[in-house]
């Protein structure tokens, strides 16, 4: 094995990420398991989150707002299956964006590819992910709405929104790195991002000019395809398309800013 | 030494940019200069003044090679590039020029530990710290219960490691890293940590890994461990290899250069690489008449003058020093708060410590200083940042000095009747 200075134009290297996919693996169980041990109530939290915040908004936007409307069928169902996805993203976007300099000491001590670490902070938002919609089974059931057949496509944007997730996530974490400022962006883009896309409202009050520009946000068209797939709905497939192009743009572009600077983050962090 | 090559280091160099402030300025003069002109000027106004960035060259030009079944212990003083050409090994930070070829598996020790958490059993623990250290799963499986027989903890291995003593903690650490079985082995110093008995079992361990045919290549300040399990010894001044051959010369070259008056500074230190943020960035040991010195004698005052690289993070914290002899035994600890009653203010960036007199034996010794919040976040630690000599050690005038090997660093104020 050669160690030779740093490329300014790194690539990826598929192969030399192999050998770590059981590190992978622990840095995933390690998150799940400290987060359960600290807290109390456990895995409650994946549904009080969005619960508590599919309350506030139903009174506030729906109600006093008059959002709800717009909306065909019951609007607290609406709103927590996207908030159900949503939570999952921005807490996915968060954790790995702050996930490297929370690492500095090892980062500072020994070698693995970095990009197991925010790989391993998205991931670990799954069993969240997972309590919090199987809390949205029980729901539908207690609303009397029963899935339809396009339910199964419900794991295509799962995965969208994970790599929109992994896009942001490993950008926002290599910035973070050399500029601490992002610290502070960050929790505020994510807030912005969340009234850019259709969680509390419907996609019929954006006009339909806009349509296309608002899709440009990879988010709308995750949302919408994850609600409408749970819950049965027209699947607009311009968005939809748009939405994974993006999404793969996004990935794109982070993986290769992370890539170039992440032989630098020992020297910087 | 054998013919075939473990490690070829091939005109090594690598280079640090020192900021005042680092990371925060960096981003804001990036987007100063894309704001042009008259935004710099505005902060010029405002009492802003550009970051003067300097280059510090860690390592100059290291060139060597490391023959398979050697156990080569790389020594030199502080800021010689030890540390730096450790962490190119490791793979965590590149080099800036040249480059290096390692033929077989490595594996870098840099401490123990790392990766611990502890809200994690024990048990947990040795899987992720193994994985860390690029244990497959099976094979941490296959070696549990040697490690830890090893470590000597079996009733507490499913206790989560923030209610372990030090000591175990310590050993669960290192039992893992003593179960690695790689080709290479690089490793600091690690060894200076825990108690006299851990130790033997440290350099123990390192033995068996000589006597294995693995190549070692260990860092150390201790010359003692050097001697005793190296083969071969690398010395490092200024970035640069500046003696390489059998241990016996290579460290006694090093012993003489230490001892030199003329190669130790006026009496003060800049710290070599400082961290980003808040840290103590120059220490300065001063004499009775107030001149800045690294030579005293026993029964001499001394006065430490610390400065700060700005404003505390906050008020409420205390400056602690640890005073070590040759060996990295510590001989003396001091803290500001309870000796002052009072803590520092986020203000103040220049401390003061008069000590004294001064009980030590013939010998060198050296500072380490620590800035914390009492009992709890460590702001900064500056290992080694100072050392000084004690010329002679009369304390009682009777024209007979005495020396540190055989009688301990520390003399008693005594009176014999």
């Amino acid at each position: 094995m050669r160690i030779e200075p740093a490329k300014s134009w790194q690539g990826l290297d598929l192969a030399e990420l192999w050998p770590y996919r059981e590190l992978l693996y622990f840095f995933v169980w390690r998150d799940i398991k400290v987060r359960y041990k600290q807290t109390v109530l456990g895995a409650l939290w994946a549904i009080i989150q969005p619960v508590a915040t599919t309350l506030l908004f139903t009174v506030f936007f729906g109600r006093l707002g008059g959002l709800s409307k717009q909306v065909s069928g019951s609007y607290p169902l609406f709103v927590y299956v996207g908030l159900s996805l949503w939570t999952f993203y921005s807490n996915a976007v968060s954790l790995a964006a702050n996930s490297l300099i929370g690492s500095s000491h090892l980062i500072s001590k020994v070698y693995f590819p970095r990009l197991i670490i925010p790989i391993a902070a998205i991931l670990s938002g799954l069993v969240d992910f997972l309590v919090a919609f199987a809390f949205l089974l029980v729901l539908m059931a207690v609303y009397h709405v029963a899935p339809s057949a396009q339910i199964l496509l419900l794991p295509v944007f799962v995965l969208g929104t994970i790599t929109v997730a992994a896009g942001a996530g490993l950008l926002f974490s290599a910035l973070i790195v050399s500029y601490r400022d992002f610290r502070y962006v960050i929790t505020f883009a994510v807030q912005l991002w969340l009234f850019a896309t259709p969680v509390l409202y419907a996609l019929d009050i954006v006009p339909a000019k806009w349509r296309l520009l608002y899709a440009l946000n990879p988010m709308v068209g995750m949302i919408v395809g994850f609600r409408n797939s749970v819950l049965g709905g027209p699947l607009p497939g311009d968005l939809i398309a748009t939405a994974f192009l993006t999404a793969a743009v996004l990935l794109a572009v982070g993986l290769r800013y992370f890539t170039t600077v992440e032989r630098r983050f020992a020297d910087v962090i | 030494m054998s013919s075939k090559t473990a490690i070829a280091i091939h005109g090594v160099a690598k280079r640090y940019t020192i900021g005042a402030t680092q990371d925060a300025t960096q981003f804001r003069e990036s987007i100063v200069s894309m704001l042009g002109a008259p935004w710099r000027r505005l902060r010029r106004l405002a009492g802003h003044q550009s970051a003067d960035t300097t280059e510090f060259w860690a390592l100059k030009d290291v060139s060597f090679t490391v023959g398979v079944g050697d156990v080569v212990g790389i020594i030199g003083p502080n800021g010689a590039g030890k540390s730096t050409l450790l962490k190119i090994l490791s793979r965590i930070t590149p080099p800036t020029r040249g480059y290096i070829d390692l033929d077989g598996r490595v594996s870098s020790l840099l401490e123990v530990g790392t990766g611990f958490h502890p809200e994690l059993t024990g048990r947990e623990n040795i899987f992720l710290n193994g994985a860390i250290l690029g244990m497959m799963r099976e094979e941490i499986r296959r070696k549990f219960d040697a490690i830890v027989s090893f470590a000597e903890l079996d009733t507490f291995i499913d206790t989560p490691v923030k209610h372990y003593s030090s000591g175990m903690y310590v050993r669960l650490a290192f039992s893992v890293a003593a179960h690695l079985e790689p080709e290479i082995l690089i490793i600091d110093e690690v060894l200076s940590v825990g108690d006299l008995h851990f130790r033997n079992r440290c350099l123990g361990r390192m033995r068996d890994m000589r006597d294995e045919g693995r190549t070692v290549l260990f860092v150390s300040h201790d010359l003692t461990s050097v001697r005793q399990l190296c083969n071969r010894a690398v010395l490092l001044t200024a970035g640069t290899v500046s003696a390489d051959g059998d241990p016996d010369s290579v460290t006694r070259r090093y012993e003489q250069m230490n001892r030199d008056p003329s190669s130790a500074g006026a009496g003060s230190a800049d710290r070599v690489h400082p961290p980003p943020g808040y840290h103590l960035r120059r220490v300065e040991l001063r004499n009775q008449s107030g001149t800045a010195a690294r030579h005293f004698d026993a029964g001499d005052a001394m006065e430490i003058h610390l400065w700060s690289s700005g404003r505390a993070p906050a008020d409420s914290y205390t400056v602690e020093f640890k005073l070590l002899n040759e060996v990295d035994q510590v001989v003396s600890f001091g803290s500001a708060n309870p000796v002052r009653a009072t803590y520092y203010t986020a203000d103040k960036d220049h401390y003061i410590c008069r000590l004294g007199p001064l009980p030590l034996t013939e010998g060198s010794y050296s500072f380490s200083f620590t800035v914390r919040v009492w009992n709890e976040a460590r702001w900064d630690f500056w290992e080694n940042a100072i050392g000084f000599q004690i010329d002679r050690c009369d304390l009682f005038k009777t024209g007979h000095s005495v020396t540190g090997d055989h009688n301990g660093p520390v003399v008693i104020q005594q009176e014999w009747l």
